[in-house]
């Protein structure tokens, strides 16, 4: 029925572009000056008809849903919900439903045949009103349309206020997104501090979120001190950066200031690559490559390492980093005017001195922001980690040892079943709070360095 | 043979050409710039590049000190000796010669750094200087001879980008000279600079005369007649005339000269 409704309101719109067209098209060949082109007079009526007719649509699709099931409740015959709580009513409408469907269990009372019975005939007593509804209403909107076009109508600068309408539409949805989401955290997070005290949250120096499954267990109190996790995220951001960092920077430089053209052609591409490969992928390849050779590494030189380890995850994720480093960087040393190279070389230095003493500090602050992106994203990552660092959260620095991070813990907080009334679970959105809060920091300095650079050359 | 010649050349004019060009041909890519010019620069001269604009000037400019280098389709064939040394030799190390044949460029290009280190960096990477008090004297000898030392001796440590487009030209002039270089070649060195300046700079020139060799390109033929003593017209991509800067303004040989010189062609 929907397919119906939108074909028709397509149908009807495209018939609105098509006569505005034409009439404005037959007003320019009997000699009037327009002002907007026919092609405007028929968006003018293609984008009048369409955006409001399928706001329209939508805002019914929505709302039929909860209208009909409040329809259909409400005609059960008398007695039948007496005494029952929202939880068995659930259940009630989900059987109806399920009946409507075709798919019946066992021998349903009359009455919920009864009930399926109408709720499918209102199904479609709402979808032939929709289909009427959406019909009338753009037939009259496109002649409505039609009859406006003149030669002094500027349709042009209806299509433009139409546009921007919608534009402002979509960066409005995107805002009220990301407040949804900074308020179901933050929401989330007040109630995880309600059961557990801010101080020890901040402060504990372990994280064990579990909860009591008996009332007299022993041990029953979890801990909830982010400062291990914490710490753990912090280990391996540090490990990354310090592959990537280098690795990144002088690869960038090298492709940028010394690599033959023939040679940049090819391994760019190839570096960019890097940045495509999933990070499962790079999970698989900490696990199955770089953690065992380092175990067995380490067993040569009789260093215990454990086989989760932060060095393997870090090291990974900093090759995961390398091609988002080099090719801020790159972009940072091309930004570079020609002629301040051509300063440093007609003054006689070295194509090192002139990339360390000139290209270098012009570039830094775009290289600065391109590694503090990648700082969020490490501490953002969760693939790699889960896959390769570890579960238990120790309270150290040692990055031969296994760590957890923040992502991982919220990862295993919240699998599996979870309700969302104990602290466990509440933990998450604690620990998520504080890493969009981190990464928002983060973030807003990297975007402020960034835009100083920009205007440096200006 | 050929190198047989050049060696009698060269011990006749040894003390007089400081640079010398032979069949010199730049290429970009397929498009030839610069057409088979011969020329001799003197030392202690001040040699003017007129012609008009896209004729070579920059290009053969460039190549003096092979700044062309950097470009990655240019191509240059023919024989440029600094001393009697081929300076495309490949035996020749372009950093050697670039500290030796210093340039000023059309447009302003001061290192995003202080003023005082724009002016140090040269001296710093050639060891000039052998203590603090060494480098400070060389900085403000050369932002005087930049005629800018009066308007930044009290901000010596702020930028250098934050000077107005004429000052940072002078600055790239005093950058440039700090470094004491034989030839220095200049490239427009005062289309963005006001009568005032302009007339410093060119006191510069004269002073600098002394010592080394200038060469400048100028689309000013007042200027090129007060600066230079000698003056070579391009014309697209060849070197139509060169002489005395006196003979080239008063009585040119070639008609194209003529024209360019009283405003027919430019
Ligand atoms: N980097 C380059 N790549 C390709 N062609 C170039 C390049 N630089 C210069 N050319 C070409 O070489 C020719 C000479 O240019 P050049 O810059 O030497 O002229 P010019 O005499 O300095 O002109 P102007 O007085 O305008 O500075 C021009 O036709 C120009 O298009
Ligand atoms: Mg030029």
């Amino acid at each position: 029925m929907t397919t119906f409704v939108f074909a028709a309101l397509l149908g009807v719109s495209i018939l609105g572009y098509l006569l505005n067209r034409r009439a404005a098209a037959g007003l320019r060949a009997d000699g009037a000056r327009l002002h907007s082109l026919p092609g405007y007079h028929g968006l003018f009526s293609l984008l009048s008809t369409l955006v409001p007719v399928l706001v329209l649509i939508l805002l019914w699709l929505v709302l039929q849903g909860p209208v009909i099931d409040h329809v259909v409740m409400s005609g059960l015959p008398a007695g039948s919900l007496d005494g029952l709580d929202t939880g068995s009513r659930q259940l009630i409408l989900a059987e109806i439903k399920s009946i409507a469907r075709g798919q019946i269990f066992g021998e349903p009372e009359q009455w919920k045949l009864d009930a399926a019975q109408r709720y499918l005939q209102l199904q479609q007593v709402s979808g032939w009103v929709l289909l009427a509804i959406v019909v009338i209403l753009s037939l009259a909107i496109v002649a409505f349309a039609r009859s406006r076009v003149g030669a002094a109508f500027r349709a042009r600068h209806g299509v433009e206020r139409i546009v921007s309408g919608l534009m402002i539409f979509c960066s409005t949805v995107a805002i009220f997104t990301t407040i949804g989401i900074i308020a179901s955290l933050l929401f989330e997070s007040i109630r995880f501090f309600q059961m557990v005290p801010i101080t020890e949250f901040f402060f504990g120096l372990n994280w064990e979120p579990q909860i009591p499954l008996r009332e007299d267990q022993i041990a029953a109190e979890g801990a909830f001190g982010w400062l291990p996790v914490i710490l753990g995220t912090i280990v391996i951001t540090v490990v990354a950066l310090f592959l990537a960092v280098p690795v990144g920077l002088l690869s960038a430089i090298y492709l940028n200031e010394f690599a033959p053209d023939r040679l940049r052609a090819v391994a760019k591409p190839l570096l960019e690559i890097l940045a495509g490969v999933p990070t499962v992928v790079y999970g698989f390849f900490a696990i199955l490559v770089v953690a065992p050779a380092m175990r067995s590494f380490g067993a040569s030189l009789g260093i215990p390492v454990s086989p989760n380890t932060a060095l393997a995850a870090g090291s990974v994720m900093g090759i995961m980093l390398i091609p988002f480093i080099s090719s801020f960087t790159d972009d940072a040393l091309s930004a570079v005017p020609k002629s301040l190279r051509d300063g440093a070389l007609a003054l006689g230095a070295t194509r090192a001195e002139t990339v360390l003493n000139v290209l270098f500090p012009a570039a830094i602050p775009g290289i600065v922001g391109g590694i503090l992106l990648a700082v969020s994203r490490a501490i953002g990552e969760t693939m790699i980690v889960v896959m390769a660092a570890g579960l238990i959260a120790s309270l150290t620095i040692n990055p031969l040892d296994s760590v957890t991070t923040v992502t991982v813990q919220i990862v295993t907080l919240l699998i599996g079943d979870t309700s969302f009334d104990n602290p466990k679970t509440l933990a998450a959105f604690a620990l998520g709070m504080m890493l969009f809060v981190v990464t928002l920091i983060i973030n807003v300095f990297a975007l402020r360095i960034v835009r100083k650079y920009r205007e440096a050359y200006d | 043979m050929m190198n047989d010649m050049s060696k009698i050349e060269q011990g006749i004019a040894v003390d007089a050409v400081k640079i010398q060009a032979r069949g010199v041909q730049v290429f970009y890519g397929e498009k030839q710039a610069i057409k088979d010019v011969s020329v001799e620069i003197l030392d202690k001269t001040v040699t003017a590049f007129i012609g008009p604009s896209g004729c070579g000037k920059s290009t053969f400019l460039r190549c003096l000190n092979r700044m062309n280098d950097t470009i990655d389709i240019c191509r240059v064939n023919g024989d440029i000796r600094l001393d009697g040394e081929d300076i495309y030799d490949p035996a020749i190390d372009p950093v050697q010669l670039r500290a030796k044949v210093g340039m000023v460029f059309q447009k302003p290009n001061p290192f995003p750094k202080s003023i005082y280190d724009n002016v140090a960096y040269g001296p710093r990477i050639h060891g000039l200087a052998r203590s603090k008090a060494d480098l400070d004297e060389i900085v403000e000898r050369s932002l005087r001879r930049g005629a800018i030392w009066d308007e930044v001796k009290d901000r010596l440590h702020e930028p250098g980008t934050g000077l107005s487009g004429g000052q940072q030209q002078r600055l790239c002039i005093a950058r440039a000279v700090a470094t004491e270089p034989e030839v220095l070649l200049m490239d427009e060195p005062c289309s963005a600079l006001d009568p005032i300046a302009t007339a410093q700079v060119e006191e510069l020139i004269d002073e600098l005369r002394l010592n080394y060799s200038v060469v400048i390109v100028t689309h000013s033929m007042q200027q090129a007649a007060r600066v230079s003593q000698k003056t070579a017209f391009f014309h697209l991509g060849n070197l139509v005339e060169y002489g005395d800067t006196g003979q080239i303004f008063t009585n040119p040989e070639d008609p194209r000269t003529e024209s360019y010189i009283t405003g027919r062609i430019g």
